[in-house]
């Protein structure tokens, strides 16, 4: 995976596969470090499964016995300075993180956040979902509770038109993050 | 800059259409295989590009959604398109730049373009 933006998306089709109904992803870019937290109030998993989740030939598809998605984000993370963790109980749900090191030379580049946490929204338009992006003292970010306060019941965030004005609306603010920050895309 | 009172506005705008995407049996069905190793490959601008064609057409018919892995993972990004009262078609090594000729094309003039199918491919 080319950017942090396309691992959010990945490990967060996790959360939606395990019935999961509210996502918090948060990104907080301070201190020379990049920590991704994305939790869930999913089904979680037993410890038996939990120990064994980071290994590539681990996985709940019963189609084939490999998942790839959490191993990759560790290794990445671990590549670029960085660390992973991941905290479950069963009937709870699951918290992952991963931190990257900024400066360090493997550190992918944080990429399109906002059309990654669209097209989630876009997949599983029921979903009550938060998501912040913090750059030191900046943030910004999306509450879907406040996008359905505006558009009633009658009408789903995965309709085409209103999914890409939530893009538009979160580039726009990702914008004005990185401007505050004087941050590269 | 965008405030969200502008859903607002799209809302009321789509209420007052009485033909607001209903859901019937007679749907064109494209769905994105956005699992790793779709989204690895480049899944995420095909799905945007098809949702941007999708929404300037105005393609009332057309449902853009999102599965797991489809299973032949050297071929994403995968997308498949579900025409009713015909057989499934598959989409390989999608690139946003094909999508528009997919969507005039096959969803709107229903020919299927053959280039890019699986059976091209293969």
């Amino acid at each position: 995976m080319k950017e942090i933006a396309l691992y959010t998306l990945d490990i967060a089709q996790n959360s939606i596969t395990a019935q999961a109904k509210h996502l918090e992803i948060t990104l907080a870019e301070e201190e020379g470090r990049i920590t991704l937290t994305i939790a869930d109030d999913g089904k979680g998993m037993e410890p038996e499964l939990l120990a064994r989740v980071s290994d590539p030939f681990t996985t709940t598809r019963t189609t084939r016995s490999m998942g790839l998605g959490l191993p990759l984000l560790r290794l990445a993370a671990e590549q670029a300075g960085g660390c992973f963790a991941i905290q479950s109980t069963a009937g709870v749900g699951t918290t992952v993180e991963a931190s990257f090191q900024a400066d360090h030379i493997d550190c992918p580049p944080v990429g399109d956040m906002a059309g990654s946490i669209t097209l989630l929204l876009q997949g599983a338009p029921e979903l009550e979902l938060t998501y912040v992006h913090r750059a030191g003292e900046a943030e910004i970010g999306l509450d879907t509770r406040q996008l359905r306060e505006e558009l009633g019941d009658g009408i789903s965030l995965a309709e085409p038109e209103v999914i890409l004005w939530v893009r538009d609306y979160l580039q726009e603010q990702e914008a004005l993050l990185r401007e505050n920050k004087g941050m590269k895309a | 800059m965008k405030s969200l009172a502008e859903l607002r506005a799209i809302r009321e705008r789509m209420e007052k259409q009485i033909d607001l995407r209903e859901a019937g049996e007679d749907r064109i069905r494209v769905v994105v295989g956005m699992a790793t190793c779709g989204i690895a490959a480049g899944a995420r601008p095909v799905l945007n590009a098809f949702l941007e064609e999708v929404n300037k057409r105005d393609l009332k018919n057309v449902t853009v959604s999102q599965t797991g892995c489809i299973g032949v993972c050297r071929l994403e990004p995968i997308v498949e398109v579900y025409v009713p009262g015909q057989e499934k078609v598959t989409y390989v090594k999608m690139t946003p730049d094909k999508v528009a000729s997919i969507v005039s094309e096959h969803l709107v003039n229903g020919r299927v373009v053959e280039e890019y199918t699986i059976g091209a491919a293969e």
